[in-house]
């Protein structure tokens, strides 16, 4: 059984999809029922995994044991395992909010969602980049119809644009393999870090293709001058659908983190890929979110430019790569996440409390709301990466982290100031939302909130100050995890078996 | 053979770029069924081109790559969901705005 570990979360959404399809006419309880079901599964199976990965062993799980690099291989490290973790947590509280009501606005919700699991879990597992690629389109595929789910112009029209926009990068993605296959003749990573390494002349062309492939990671992971699509598709998705995009972008930094460190980074041809230009495109991208959150106009735009700014913060760590770094990294990989889905469900309840002024930053009705107002002060406090929540040890560590790089002022200064514009824009916007009220106007009747969301809107926001308490145990285990990581040595040796001179090489023309 | 597939993949992805730069939803789906043959047939020639070779491994014998081919299957099948959802998604545009702009606004009421 320990041995089938690193398949069952792509293995329960999946049959999970394939039960809602079959039973798309039982109603919604039973759809519930399943979705909600496979979701603890897959947060147990998940956790499993996690377990047997922090043993310090990489589990690897040959499909159809055909041995790698001929069949294809799923590879569970701890990196691996931890952010399997974080997708079935955050996926089943995204699930349990959508149990209210929003699932019904469309059919086929859950099965879809399952299927955006699937995608999402099988990217961060597999160890083959054509496998990648196929979970990539498997994640994608399902957003898109996620995305649109609700319906209205606003949503098909930036469906439109996610749509193309990824169907382009989708098309980048295959060149950039067929040219890996074709001076290589291997796709999977192992496999591509070992022959990189042994590569004795034509370099132009595997540098073009590493090229493409960091440039379609930077497109997913939204790199600044690709980023314009994020803040308007995640904007105007509904609540729960974005809170769950809120790991989209993630992985693509973490398939651009493997791919450098395994493959990139130790071979001759690719190593100073990423050099010179990365960090000052990520930094760019930080400083644009902070200014589109200063000038967002609605709760959730201003939620879509904090999961972008998040996205360029980590986007400058893979162009240096250190262990402590990346450590950092991870852990402010996961606290942002969860900050970035929190604010998405705050944004829907209170658009709702507030009637006809919906989440717009202008006076309205006054949101008598307690709660809800504690909600919003703590996710802001997280978000804006202030003292005592996870932001601001995740803020911290990356600072720290960065001390001794030779990008250090740089990346201080505009961190910093990132983080000073994103905490007036939060300031400013959450007085607005919910002290500057107009009294002639009668507080509207908003409906229930439903254990379901009110649940998932409390266990997100408690995530900042959980994932502070806790801190020690999170960042001990992402140390594990970023030194795990930095030693592709054992990675290769797990894919491939330790002799790797008696795999059968083609001789190409 | 070289220079024709080579021509060929050349003038689909100009082709398909420049379609996808319109502004008209139908246009970009024409765009990006023209590259995704590009790339369907690049991924092909990854493998090598070879005229009347079975993909199939047999000592002695000559043999084309057969995996590019599973790999250009797999593309052409995922290609060809995108595109159909595409189609769809553009369709209801043009049934809530009344126009095939890719920035459709709302219409006039």
């Amino acid at each position: 059984m320990t041995a089938h570990a690193p398949i069952l979360p792509i293995l329960i959404p999946f049959a999970a999809a394939l039960v809602l399809m079959a039973g798309t006419g039982r109603g919604l309880a039973f759809q519930r029922g399943v979705g909600l079901a496979a979701a603890l599964a897959g947060i147990a199976a998940a956790a499993w995994l996690t377990l047997l990965a922090d043993r310090g062993e990489i589990l690897v799980y040959a499909l159809g044991d055909w041995p790698a690099p001929f069949g294809i291989v799923l590879a569970a490290d701890r990196l691996a395992a931890g952010m399997t973790l974080l997708t079935a947590l955050l996926a089943a509280v995204c699930l349990l909010h959508a149990s209210h009501g929003f699932d019904a606005r469309g059919r086929h919700f859950h099965a879809l969602f399952q299927l955006q699991i699937v995608g999402l879990q099988g990217a961060f597992l597999t160890g083959d980049l054509f496998n990648l690629f196929v979970f990539f389109e498997v994640m994608l595929l399902a957003s898109y119809a996620l995305l649109a789910h609700g319906g209205g112009l606003a949503r098909t029209r930036a469906g439109l644009a996610y749509v193309v926009l990824n169907l382009a990068g989708s098309a980048l993605f295959l060149i950039a393999l067929g040219m890996l296959y074709g001076t290589l003749g291997t796709l999977n990573l192992a496999d591509v870090a070992l022959r990189l390494k042994g590569l004795g002349h034509d370099f132009a062309p595997v540098r073009l293709a590493a090229a493409l492939l960091v440039a379609v990671f930077a497109l997913k992971a939204a790199l600044l001058p690709l980023s314009f699509w994020l803040p308007m598709s995640y904007a105007a998705a509904g609540a729960p659908v974005a809170a769950l995009f809120a790991i989209m972008t993630k992985v693509g930094i973490v398939a651009l983190l493997r791919v450098q460190v395994v493959a990139f980074a130790p071979a001759a041809a690719t190593a100073d890929l990423l050099a010179g230009w990365l960090m000052p495109l990520a930094l760019a991208t930080v400083l644009f979110a902070a200014l589109g959150a200063l000038a967002a106009g609605r709760l959730r735009e201003l939620a879509a430019w904090l999961v972008l700014g998040s996205a360029g913060a980590l986007l400058a760590v893979p162009a240096l790569a250190g262990v402590d770094l990346t450590a950092a990294a991870l852990y402010y990989l996961v606290q942002s996440t969860l900050a970035g889905a929190a604010f998405f469900l705050l944004a829907e309840r209170i658009a709702e409390r507030r009637g006809d002024a919906s989440d717009a930053f202008q006076p309205g009705p006054a949101p008598a709301a307690p709660w809800l107002a504690l909600g919003f002060l703590v996710a802001a406090v997280t978000a804006a990466g202030l003292p005592p929540f996870s932001g601001f040890i995740g803020k911290l560590m990356l600072l720290e982290a960065f001390r001794g790089t030779p990008a250090a002022t740089m990346v201080w200064t505009v961190l910093l100031l990132a983080g000073f514009l994103v905490m007036a824009s939060l300031a400013r916007n959450g007085s607005r939302l919910f002290w500057d009220r107009k009294t002639d106007l009668a507080a509207p009747v908003a409906p229930a909130a439903g254990w379901q969301r009110a649940t998932a809107i409390a266990l997100l926001v408690a995530a900042g100050p959980l994932l502070a308490l806790f801190a020690r145990p999170v960042a001990d285990y992402t140390a594990r995890a970023a030194a795990q990581l930095h030693a592709p040595k054992a990675y290769i040796a797990a894919v491939l078996g330790k002799d790797t001179r008696s795999i059968w090489r083609q001789r190409r023309p | 053979m070289e220079a024709v597939v080579a021509i060929a993949i050349g003038t689909l992805t100009a082709c398909g770029v420049f379609l996808m730069l319109r502004a008209r939803t139908f246009a970009v789906v024409l765009g990006l069924t023209l590259l995704s043959y590009a790339v369907n047939l690049f991924l092909f020639a990854s493998g090598r081109l070879m005229t009347g070779a079975p993909p199939l491994v047999r000592a002695g014998a000559a043999y084309t790559d057969p995996l590019p081919q599973a790999l250009v299957l797999t593309a052409i099948v995922i290609g060809f969901g995108m595109t159909s959802y595409l189609v769809m998604l553009a369709l209801r545009a043009l049934a809530e705005s009344g126009d095939d702009h890719v920035d459709a606004k709302e219409p006039e009421q």
